[in-house]
């Protein structure tokens, strides 16, 4: 039975945007900072650590969830996904991060990420959400900046454009 | 939306801004993100749990015999690096980083912790053992200037830091003449515009030079940069600030950073390496710094007509528990138009700042608008009220009349331009207000409450950096010498390749500053938008900067963008001149476009913008006489407008002045008191518009925080100091779901004071909208005292009548407890398989003691009546460790005795009184007990919501405890279970 | 804002997790979601010795319909359980409530067994569990037993959960023929734990009403077919003996307004839906 004692650092191993990474991480360090500061995925960002402000989402097995309610030691052999994996290349954006670029959908963009994984996971398996789905999302993140609308606004916008595509590629 | 463009029309567009692709794919950098040598260590701020008390010691051996600990800090050892800082009004006080001797507040830093990780650090926090002598506070900013109300500096004799008062006209004569005379009185709450991203600093220094190195997310103002380093001690040279290239948000709030920038640079001198602190949410909410919360009188002297002849201000200023820089500016930045979008011609202001128990303030969006607005609009809508008038009629006929711009207000602003009767008309007939009149008529018929709310106000921007010496009189202020002005700076660089970089001192937190000086310059030099790169990184050990420098009083488009247009303009000119001689033509003549410079009347005689650009580099010697160079111009700007304070207090507190107008419709739930905002429209004038997108976004921005700030969002304090909104889950900013979508209307009037024409507008619905969504408020429900933030709790006490009481007499009366006050008491009864005496014994018996208090580990007598233990205690997973003190008094064999109690532990500290009396009952006893205990620190900031249950279950546990161990406890079960079997009913 | 140190048990079987319980006494803790525990322990307010994670366990990860009760299992997210397609037919009353809970990412990780293990007394699932008369299903290294949901809960964060024991399951009973549910939540913003909640199910004959937010732990009322003013003594009745206290959010009085106004809501719509 593996119980992993306090104050040594420990292996976790899991993929992280499609790669396996393995790093070396106390039980208690929170998932938030093996990202960013053990494995150097700054782009996950965190502003409250205690799960209400929606800053650190990211995807575990497919579901956006909040990397700063999850130890280290709980991430081995899970799927994780942050906002690096989202554009298809280098230099180029997603649907939806270009939806956001295009109605103005952040400001500082300390909220992006987080914002981006939760839409990013919902639109991936409903992409005929509605405004009031997407708003309902969307109450998990709180956003200083922008007021919402051009948020809500990018969502439809990216919602419109996915559709577009699938009819193009039925 | 009218929009002027120039000739490339860039300017005025809403281009895609240049900083999202980096920000949408994870590759902003922000201050945690930025690489730090290899032997960077973390600290980690151990903070008061108490508002006042002195601090007896500080024991920090422990902690330094954790590994990996190299040091700890404390108030003194950073006073003997340091100095004092500089506070802006002349008194008797000294103002430190962090606390020595006392602390003033809750959150204070009372140590420092440098470790090799934030992990580390933290366990070394919980090992510091401090001992304080807890003081009286005062919390309430009335009650602080009271005769009798606790000192929190002894030095100034009292807690009144400043006080003026300021005549403009003839107040006296307009009052005694006035055919009414109507006042409200406000308490306007202490909140903050927190923004998502903390602060963050990394520090380092150099004994070698004896230089500090400083990397933090602040916003400006860099006066502060001064502040920073005669607090360090050394010359500005050798105390280099320079901010990260994104940062998260700051909306003023970062300006307080400043404080911990000193902090982190001493930990780095001390420990001898780079140090970098990132703060927690927890400390941001209890510690940064907030908005002033004031208490306001104001008078207005009226006419039948319900025109304003003369208004009075009695304001008390709240600015915490110490005078920090730039304090209290919040307070003056308004004070050349307290008179709001009025035309009144006299006026009279007092103002008084006092010192309170809570977290020193700082600059925050709409610095000083909401507490100036909340009053004068709430006294507009009372004027028409009382006089029975309409209420657009009063704001109408008080307007600052169309054709009379610029204006001079009473107190000395200079209101640059607009027409704010037009726009008042326009955003009525544009905003539908007929229409929200009639919805309200139809719901008013359906049986639901609905109101409308007004407001008008004044949107300042571009604060002239002396108004904050109004707060000094004439005198002080002659002998210290004239401060004004605002200079902006921007740089235009050209590199061999003929490619234009502009930088710029402007530290953006969101705002899109690199695109629109992108704009601004292209569209001057005649390039496409992306051959312009701009860089608003600072460090002020390199690039152009001085003291108005920073993100702050909407100053970017006004005078930064200006700037940019200015050093535009120089580099154009002498790019003109000297492809004007490579084209043989004059230089009047030459046109730039499309990245070439030609011939105005023969466009194909050209010559490509690079080369012309780059042959100050390749040629110099080639260039026409008299040109110079083309390779870097640096232009600062200053307006003349912005003058010093004047001999008789008029002061032209910011350059330029927006209007704005809104109106609201609102409906309350009359069954739970919820609010629906049903249309929002404001109207804004906030002159040239350089790019439609960000400036809704800085509207929509506001007016979100704004509702926050009018429903939701409130720093609370309890009656004894405690910190109680210490997290996201109290402290609540509004999700998409409480976050209507204004509509947005434009009046366009250029302003004739700045370069581009245009004002700010970033920060004027935070002034318009909570007093705007308050008169709605008081329209729906007809009450005439509002106070924010509108819970549905208060809304409730506002529209509910008397409370229907309970059919059963013995129902136990309601709490008297106040929202936020953390005295909790309770009584009850168990019964004992004891005799009196066996109980009252085991009571004085420190043995028994030891199994009676719940999780004590050792408990050790002082006297006969005097315990000392470690205890654990807890609720479910809630568990922390405490010293206890416990004492008996009062004793009366074997009936009574008064327990006395407190405890101090990481989790914060405790006291309670209890008296229990003992009853004999067929030989078994009946325990009776009736207790009062008050709970703070850090439980009582984070555990708001489950403190008051989870104290009683632990203060049960005592006297479960007590029964138990005198044979009465039944065993299994949890411990209210057993409480509950024991005392045969709830307590 | 970090946690402090702990060992970390990631076990293989449940005798082990009962093993550590055992052993370890109250200085052992499971994490499940971890939505309630890991918030605690960055603040530093928990410190267990010893953190068990019972969600690699299998065996607790399933939902069945057994003898007229859904067992959902400890391993159970919540956004699982609102995913289950006989959600609305079997549970009317949860498919109501269960969206109120925090939000998608925090349903996406926390469980249901958690969130009943934690009973914060405004929170959705310890309510309708008390609504329905559900009841808990605890294990230990000795034994197993099943404690029915108006005997589970305590006070504020404290349960009928003995040391050594953890939550296998809960059970909520099937949905009866001809029975209304109606649930109604008040809180501050979308997604902030209630500030009042009211969970109704009704049979025709007697309509019981359960109430969270008010007292510190969820409380339920069984209220004949009375109506009009009779209905309203009853629920003034209710509304003052639930020890309603203020905080920062809402006054003493304005959580009893609630429980009137709320109250009647959900009973009046109870007692209409019967199917
Ligand atoms: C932002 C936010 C908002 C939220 N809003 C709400 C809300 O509105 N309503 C609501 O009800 N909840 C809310 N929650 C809490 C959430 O529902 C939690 O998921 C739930 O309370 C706990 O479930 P968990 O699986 O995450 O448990 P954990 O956090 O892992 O554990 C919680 C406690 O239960 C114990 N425990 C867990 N499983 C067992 C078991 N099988 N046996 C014994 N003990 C066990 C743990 O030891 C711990 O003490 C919110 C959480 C967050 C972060
Ligand atoms: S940082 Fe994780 S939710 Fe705020
Ligand atoms: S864009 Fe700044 S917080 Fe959302």
């Amino acid at each position: 039975m593996p119980q992993l004692t306090a104050r040594n650092r420990h292996r976790v191993a899991f993929r992280l945007n499609g790669r396996q990474v393995e790093a070396l991480a106390e039980n208690r360090m929170l998932l938030s900072d093996l990202l960013r500061h053990e494995l150097g995925a700054t782009g996950t960002h965190v502003g409250c650590e205690h799960g209400v402000c929606g800053a650190c989402t990211i995807q575990v097995d497919g579901a956006p969830a909040r990397a700063c309610l999850i130890l280290a030691a709980q991430i081995d052999g899970a799927d994780v996904r942050t906002v690096e994996a989202l554009a298809p290349q280098p230099g180029r954006l997603s649907v939806l991060q270009a939806a956001f670029r295009e109605k103005h959908g952040l400001q500082c963009g300390f909220c992006t990420p987080g914002i981006l994984m939760t839409l990013d996971a919902f639109l991936t398996t409903r992409p005929d959400a509605s405004e009031a789905e997407i708003r309902e999302h969307l109450s998990g993140h709180l956003c200083r900046c922008t007021g919402y609308a051009t948020i809500v606004a990018a969502a439809l916008a990216a919602v419109e454009e996915l559709r577009k595509e699938q009819k193009e590629n039925a | 939306m009218s929009v002027n463009q120039e000739s490339t029309g860039l300017v005025g567009r809403s281009m895609p801004r240049v900083e999202d692709a980096a920000l949408l794919t994870g590759r902003g950098r922000y201050i945690d993100d930025l690489p730090t040598r290899r032997d960077t260590a973390h600290l980690a701020i151990l903070r008061s749990p108490h508002a006042h008390a002195e601090i007896r010691s500080i024991n920090a051996s422990k902690a330094l015999a954790l590994d990996g600990v190299h040091a700890v800090i404390t108030g003194d050892d950073v006073a003997s690096l340091t100095r004092s800082l500089t506070v802006g009004v002349k008194a008797n006080v000294e103002c430190w980083p962090m606390a020595r001797e006392r602390v003033r507040y809750v959150g204070e830093p009372v140590a420092l912790v440098v470790a090799e990780t934030r992990y580390l650090a933290e366990d070394a926090l919980d090992l510091i053992e401090v001992d304080y002598g807890v003081l009286p506070v005062v919390m309430d900013p009335k009650a602080a200037l009271q005769d009798e109300a606790p000192l929190l500096h002894p030095s100034l004799g009292s807690n009144c830091i400043s006080e003026r008062s300021f005549r403009y006209g003839d107040p006296e004569k307009a009052f005694s003449e006035a055919r009414h005379r109507i006042a409200v009185e406000i308490s306007y709450p202490r909140n903050s515009c927190t923004p998502i991203e903390t602060y963050g600093v990394i520090a380092e220094y150099d004994p070698g030079e004896d230089a500090y190195d400083v990397t933090a997310n602040f916003q400006g103002p860099f006066s502060i940069h001064a502040v920073v380093a005669l607090a360090l001690k050394v010359p500005g040279n050798r105390m280099r600030l320079r901010t990260p290239p994104d940062s998260g948000g700051s909306f003023g709030v970062k300006q307080g950073v400043f404080v911990y920038a000193i902090l982190a640079a001493v930990a780095a001198r001390i420990s001898g390496r780079p140090v970098k602190w990132i703060e927690d949410r927890l400390e941001h909410l209890m510690a940064s710094v907030s908005a002033t919360n004031r208490v306001t009188r104001l008078e207005a002297a009226v006419e039948p007509d319900g025109r304003v002849t003369a208004l009075s201000w009695d304001q008390i200023e709240d600015c915490g528990a110490h005078l920090r820089a730039p304090e209290p500016a919040t307070l003056y930045r308004m004070h050349g138009n307290m008179t709001g979008a009025y035309a009144i011609s006299n006026l009279a202001i007092r103002n008084r700042v006092v010192l309170t128990n809570k977290t020193p303030t700082g600059l925050n969006r709409g610095f000083g608008g909401p507490q100036i607005y909340y009053p004068l609009e709430r006294l507009m809508h009372r004027i028409a009220d009382e006089l029975g008038l309409d209420r657009l009629e009063v704001i109408r006929r008080n307007l600052v009349p169309s054709g009379a711009f610029p204006y001079r207000t009473a107190s000395g602003a200079l209101l640059d331009s607009g027409d704010y009767v037009a726009a008042f008309e326009a955003a009525l007939k544009d905003g539908g207000f007929d229409d929200l009149v009639e919805r309200r008529k139809r719901a008013r018929e359906a049986g639901k409450l609905y109101g409308i709310g007004l407001a008008a106000a004044v949107e300042p921007s571009v604060s002239n950096m002396g108004y904050i010496t109004t707060v000094l009189t004439p005198q002080e202020r002659a002998k210290a010498g004239p401060k004004n002005g605002a200079q902006a700076v921007a740089t235009i660089g050209i590199d061999p390749l003929g490619a234009v970089t502009v930088k710029v001192a402007s530290v953006p937190q969101g705002q899109g500053h690199r695109t629109v000086l992108a704009q601004v310059v292209a569209d001057r030099l005649g390039l496409p938008f992306e051959a312009v790169r701009v860089n608003t990184e600072l460090d002020t050990g390199r690039d152009a900067w001085s003291i108005a420098s920073g993100n702050y009083s909407s100053r970017f488009a006004a005078a930064v963008a200006g700037t940019a247009r200015l050093a535009a303009d120089r580099i154009r000119e002498r790019l003109a001149a000297i492809a004007a001689s490579q084209l043989n033509v004059e230089a009047a003549q030459v046109e730039f476009a499309g990245g070439r410079i030609f011939d105005r009347n023969n466009p194909d005689n050209s010559v490509s913008f690079n080369r012309v650009a780059a042959s100050s580099h390749w040629a110099p010697g080639t260039l026409p006489d008299g040109i110079g160079h083309t390779i870097r111009e640096t232009v600062f700007w200053t307006p003349e407008q912005l003058e010093a304070p004047t001999p008789v207090d008029g002061i032209n507190s910011s350059l330029c002045h927006g209007f704005i107008f809104d109106f609201c419709g609102i409906e309350i739930d009359p069954a739970t008191g919820a609010v629906r905002i049903d249309k929002y429209v404001t109207m804004h004038d906030c002159g040239r518009i350089l790019h439609s997108g960000m400036v809704e976004g800085q509207v929509r921005g506001a007016f979100a925080q704004a509702v926050g700030a009018a429903l939701f969002e409130e720093y609370a304090y309890g009656e004894d100091g405690s910190f109680l909104s210490g997290t996201l889950a109290d402290y609540l900013m509004p999700t998409v779901m409480e976050t209507p979508e204004p509509v947005i209307l434009h009046y366009e009037s250029p302003s004739p004071f700045t370069p581009l024409g245009a004002k700010g507008v970033g920060e004027g619905n935070c002034m318009s909208t909570p007093v705007c969504i308050a008169n709605a408020i008081a329209d729906a429900t007809g009450a005439s005292d509002i106070t924010l933030p509108l819970s549905p709790g208060r809304i409730a006490d506002l529209i509910f009548g008397e409370e229907k009481p309970s059919s059963n007499p013995q129902a136990r009366k309601p709490a008297k407890a106040r929202p936020g006050e953390r005295q909790l008491t309770g009584e009850g009864s168990a019964t004992v398989a004891a005799s009196r005496e066996a109980v009252w014994k085991m009571l004085l018996d420190p043995a028994t003691l030891e199994a009676i208090i719940p999780g004590a580990h050792g408990v050790e007598k002082v006297s006969a009546t005097h315990f000392r233990a470690d205890v654990t205690l807890g609720v479910g997973p809630v568990k922390g460790r405490y010293r206890a003190e416990i004492k008996l008094s009062d004793m009366v064999e074997p009936e009574a005795v008064t327990l006395s109690g407190s405890t101090q532990g990481a989790l914060g500290f405790g006291s309670g009184v209890g008296r229990i009396t003992l009853t004999d009952a067929d030989g078994k006893t009946v325990v009776g007990y009736r207790y009062e205990a008050g709970i703070g620190g850090k439980v009582a900031s984070v555990g708001g919501r489950l403190l008051d249950g989870a104290a009683r279950v632990v203060i049960g546990q005592f006297f479960q405890a007590l029964a138990r161990h005198a044979g009465g406890g039944s065993g299994g079960g949890g411990i209210l279970a057993r409480l509950k079997a024991l005392l045969g009913g709830r307590s | 804002m970090k946690p402090p140190a702990f060992d970390f048990l990631r076990p293989d079987t449940q005798e082990e997790v009962l093993e550590t319980l055992h052993r370890a006494g109250s200085d052992a803790r499971i994490i499940a979601g971890g939505q309630s525990l890991v918030p605690m322990l960055n603040m530093r307010l928990a410190r267990p010795g010893v953190l068990i994670d019972i969600m690699p366990l299998h065996a607790l990860r399933a939902i069945r319909e057994e003898r007229g009760e859904v067992i959902v299992g400890a391993g159970v997210r919540q956004a699982e359980f609102e995913a289950w397609p006989q959600l609305a037919e079997k549970l009317p009353l949860l498919s109501q409530a269960i969206g109120w809970i925090g939000h998608v990412q925090t349903r996406a990780r926390g469980t249901v067994c958690g969130s009943i293990a934690h009973a914060d007394p405004s929170a959705e699932l310890p309510l309708s569990l008390i609504a329905l008369g559900g009841s808990v299903r605890l294990a230990s290294r000795r034994r197993r037993r099943t404690v029915p949901a108006a005997e589970f809960f305590l006070g504020m964060m404290s349960t009928a959960i003995a040391e050594g024991e953890m939550i296998e399951a809960v059970a909520f009973p099937v949905a009866g023929r001809g029975t209304g549910h109606a649930f109604r939540e008040i809180g501050r913003r979308h997604g902030d734990f209630a500030i009042v909640a009211c969970a109704a199910v009704s049979d025709g004959q007697t309509t019981r009403l359960a109430v969270a937010g008010v007292d510190d732990h969820p409380r339920r009322f069984d209220l004949p077919q009375e109506d009009g003013g009779a209905l309203d003594d009853a629920l003034n009745d209710i509304a003052w003996s639930l020890n309603a206290r203020d905080d920062l959010h809402a006054s003493a009085r304005y959580r009893r307004e609630l429980v009137r106004r709320l109250g009647r809501e959900t009973v009046m719509e109870a007692r209409s839906c019967r199917s």
